[in-house]
């Protein structure tokens, strides 16, 4: 079949050479192509990983491992060896000391900055051999690892500078595919053992891994469903499984996990499974009663049931972990809203929209259907295994925009495969002879121009007719020149998307002025910078989660709470603290010893990602631990809106996040005109007051504004009296009534 | 070879560990009849009968290599079901020693499986791309790995 559907070309041993000259060629195209199209902008984003990076590259792998870093999460401090995947900074690290081994001494930032994009060559790589193996097809493999290259759901997460876990993550999960489709065709403990090592590797790169850990069960399940039981599945899946997930518990972030958790436990039950399935076929090739084979049939299935009860059993007794919150949210999809406010905060964890899959995947998209139904038609092992994985990763990435990242690989490998069978069926030239009535049957296989409607009709061969198909060079023409020009506009699509949407940095903004010309705005550096500069080595920052890496990665100093959500409760303490007056949020911030607080405005530019936007996300979470303190309720006017203008609440108006945003900002406006551009309302003529914090720098398009938190008074009074002291609010005529006093203890 | 002598001799060093409790070999030894009996409890008809063509079948028709390798996987049996037996009966506090010795076992034994399987003559059509050889030297290869991330997670 395979040399069949190539003969057009090169033929004979000549041809090969030059067929494999040409995928070489095409590959090194593709990978470049890959690596270019990711390089629109190039500017470092995650921070912490640059961070971690940074502190292994100069203390070395021993002192990384175990590092506790003493400038996050101030009062607590975080354990980073036992917090993190290794497998991003580590990679980093290696590919850092091998260079510098060749000398060539490249920066540690350059190669974090680049590392994505390399990353994605690799990828279309694997997704070559991912797709070779599913098809016949030589063209298959080719078009999978272009359509991978350059499509911008994977590209959204490995732009230049992205140096995020995903950057490898997807490279390892499509080659730990690659080597297990491997392990299952040839049977082969070697290929099951090496599925092992990278699905290791996978664990130590991202969470993402708990996916694999499901996927290949299911795979391994739903074939010894369909009674596709073979040693070839015992040996790949057993190997994979004794191998991999010990390889999985030398993470310290994972530890016991696979023994303890309900995530891990379909792959246990399964490797339970298959060793019961294995001795029962094992004993049953050595009895000669049929009853007795069905009888052992019959028992297997009792122990499975036995053993599901038993794991729903220890489930529920609480010896085995139930669900992790943020896995749970994906099956019971209102569940992160009601319970656990941070889940649901970050905007990636919403549900897809429907432009969203084409706009990442544009024609790829109407493909996918038609590559998953091919599979059905030739349904052999590996096929199965598609099928698992586009139902599977269909149905997580419409319930969390971040998880299309996931789909986007299957995707690409289906789409590849109907868009070869397609272009096998229309691009052979030349017809066949009208074969004789008696061969029909051998020439059907034969021929490579059999259409998919041929091969769909094979069960109407009592019609024998002698020729179907297209044979018509115009025909052909057509729906090949449609392709094409799919295919071009599938490129053009990539190229904008990938310059227009996902290279933007989000570090330093750009927006156009009237006259077309770009404008840079620069106010997170320029902030980060004076943080860097004026204040003391130890000073601690005060800001919301998102801003935590940024702040440790470019200023330098110590943060309270920072993106790695670990302790709920430190957030909502910061939350509380934003949400509150003043008056109680003092004492907080004194209790933390806190330095400085850090709040991003942007009402003067229209940057609609700022901290007011964000603030009923910081009351839900406060509000999820002091219920009676802090009240969404309250930040809501009567009819239930959110304002921030004259007719915002007072507990709005109190809330030291409002007047940390909105302090002196309408003396930037004539009287009477102070307007904030993002809620695009009107804001009151007199700001709000400030006493227990005084304003130490405002950024130049006033985004980042920082507070200096003052000290208690020398006198002993409280700040609102001493505030209002100095601005000279003293009441003139002294009453000499005596206020009610107490009686003085001590 | 190599492996199997590798193996036999983590199974000694496990077994100091257990002989606290000699006494229990009688309920460990009974886990490898067990399966048997209870497979043959199934069947109806002359349960017995059916056990012993079964084990009368299996000595006829195995190459010597095939038992020698049912031996090891036997003993493996035995090694892991004393360890979870004295886990039961004395905790598991130090727990990752416990999981990387029972898991020992575990994988040595599915490998083992894995190497019978891949050897065994009538499942030449499955694995028209692995030889014997192939399929020991695999078998090595598995168990290296086995026993680097088993020694390295016992601390």
């Amino acid at each position: 079949m395979v040399a069949k559907t190539q003969e057009p070309f090169f033929q004979g041993s000549t041809g090969k050479n030059t067929r494999g000259v040409l995928r070489i060629v095409i590959l090194c195209l593709i990978a470049a192509a890959a690596i270019a199209s990711r390089l629109f902008s190039v500017i470092l984003d995650p921070w912490f990983n640059f961070r971690a990076t940074k502190y292994l590259v100069s203390h070395g792998f021993y002192d990384f491992w175990d590092w506790f870093d003493d400038r996050t999460w101030h009062p607590l401090g975080r354990v980073t060896g036992g917090t993190l995947y290794p497998g991003l900074m580590v990679t980093s690290g290696v590919i850092y000391h091998a260079l510098r081994a060749l000398t060539i001494p490249v920066d540690i930032r350059n190669i974090c900055v680049l590392l994505a994009p390399g990353f994605s060559g690799l990828t279309a790589f694997a997704t070559y051999l991912f797709t070779n193996e599913m098809s016949t097809s030589p063209s298959a493999g080719l078009l999978a690892a272009i359509f991978m290259g350059i499509a911008p759901g994977y590209i959204s997460r490995s732009v230049a500078g992205s140096y995020d876990n995903e950057a490898i993550a997807i490279f390892l999960l499509v080659f730990t595919f690659y080597l297990w489709i491997k392990a299952v065709k040839l049977g082969s403990a070697f290929w099951g053992a090496l599925c092992a090592l990278f699905y290791g590797y996978m664990v130590s790169a991202w969470g993402g891994y708990v996916f694999i850990t499901n996927l290949i069960p299911l795979h391994v399940f739903v074939l010894v469903c369909m009674g596709r039981f073979s040693p070839r599945i015992y040996v790949s899946y057993c190997t994979w499984y004794a191998l991999g997930t010990l390889a999985s518990m030398q993470i310290p972030f994972v530890g016991f996990l696979p023994i303890r958790s309900s995530e891990h436990m379909s792959a246990l039950g399964v490797f339970g499974l298959l060793q019961l399935v294995g001795f029962v076929e094992f004993v049953r090739a050595g009895v000669p009663s049929k009853q007795f084979a069905t009888l052992l049939r019959g028992f297997v299935l009792a122990v499975f049931v036995i053993s599901f009860g038993g794991l729903v059993l220890l489930t529920v007794s609480g010896v085995i972990a139930p669900w992790t919150g943020r896995f749970y949210s994906l099956w019971d999809t209102g569940y992160a809203k009601i319970h656990i406010p941070i889940i649901a905060s970050v905007s990636e964890h919403q549900p897809t929209a429907w432009p969203a899959y084409f706009f990442d995947l544009n024609l790829l998209i109407w493909l996918f259907p038609a590559g998953v139904y091919l599979c059905f038609l030739n349904l052999a092992d590996e096929q199965v295994f598609v099928v698992v994985y586009a139902i599977l990763a269909s149905y997580f990435s419409g319930v969390m925009v971040r998880l299309m990242l996931t789909l986007t690989p299957i995707v690409c490998v289906a789409a590849a495969l109907a868009l070869s069978n397609i272009l096998n069926t229309y691009l052979t030239i030349e017809s066949p002879e009208a074969p004789a009535p008696g061969a029909t049957t051998d020439a059907a296989n034969g021929t490579p121009a059999v259409s998919k409607k041929a091969a769909k009709q094979e069960g109407l061969r009592s019609m024998r007719q002698p020729l179907v198909g297209i044979y018509a060079s115009f025909s052909k023409l057509s729906v090949v020149g449609a392709m094409t020009t799919y295919l071009l506009i599938f490129v053009l699509h990539c190229t904008w998307v990938t310059s227009n949407a996902y290279s933007s940095p989000s570090v330093v903004l750009a927006s156009r002025l009237p006259d077309g010309s770009q404008h840079i705005i620069d106010d997170y550096r320029e902030a980060y910078q004076w943080l860097r500069q004026n204040t003391k080595e130890d000073a601690k920052i005060m800001s919301w989660w998102d801003y935590g890496y940024q702040i440790g990665g470019m200023a330098d100093r110590p943060t309270l709470v920072d993106n790695n959500t670990w302790n709920n409760t430190h957030i909502a303490t910061v939350g509380k603290a934003m949400s509150s007056r003043e008056e109680v949020s003092y004492p907080i911030m004194r209790q933390h010893e806190v330095d400085y607080v850090l709040v991003v405005f942007g009402g003067l530019l229209g940057y609609s990602g700022d901290d007011i936007n964000k603030f009923l996300w910081m009351v839900r979470i406060a509000e999820g631990i002091w219920p009676d303190e802090v009240r969404e309720r309250d930040f809501f006017t009567d009819r239930g809106e959110y304002r921030v203008d004259e007719g915002a609440t007072q507990t709005m108006k109190d809330s030291l996040m409002y007047k940390m945003s909105y302090y002196n900002y309408n003396s930037l406006f004539p009287p009477g005109q102070a307007t904030d551009r993002v809620r695009g309302v009107k804001m009151p003529d007199n700001g709000p007051v400030l006493n227990t914090v005084e304003e130490a720098f405002t950024s130049e398009n006033w985004i980042i504004r920082i507070y200096k938190v003052k000290d208690l008074d020398n006198v002993g009074r409280d700040h609102a009296s001493a505030a209002s002291f100095d601005r000279g609010n003293k009441k003139k005529k002294t009453t000499k009534r005596r206020g009610p006093k107490v009686l003085r203890v001590e | 070879m190599a492996p199997k002598r590798n193996n036999a001799a983590a199974g000694t060093t496990t077994e100091t560990t257990t002989p606290s409790t000699t006494t229990t070999t009688i309920p460990a030894a009974s886990t490898p009849a067990k399966i048997p009996s209870k497979s043959s409890a199934n069947a109806n008809l002359s349960p017995q009968e059916v056990a012993h063509s079964i084990w009368k079948n299996y000595l006829d028709n195995t190459p010597q290599r095939t038992k020698l390798i049912d031996v090891f996987m036997a003993f493996l049996v035995v090694v892991g079901g004393l360890q979870f037996l004295y886990c039961v009966l004395v905790g598991n506090y130090p727990f990752n020693a416990f999981l990387s010795g029972f898991s020992a076992t575990v994988g040595q034994f599915v490998l083992t499986a894995s190497l019978r399987i891949q050897t065994n003559a009538e499942n030449k059509a499955e694995f028209d791309s692995v030889s014997p050889e192939r399929a020991f030297a695999d078998y090595v290869f598995g168990s290296l790995i086995l026993h680097f991330f088993c020694v390295n997670f016992i601390n």
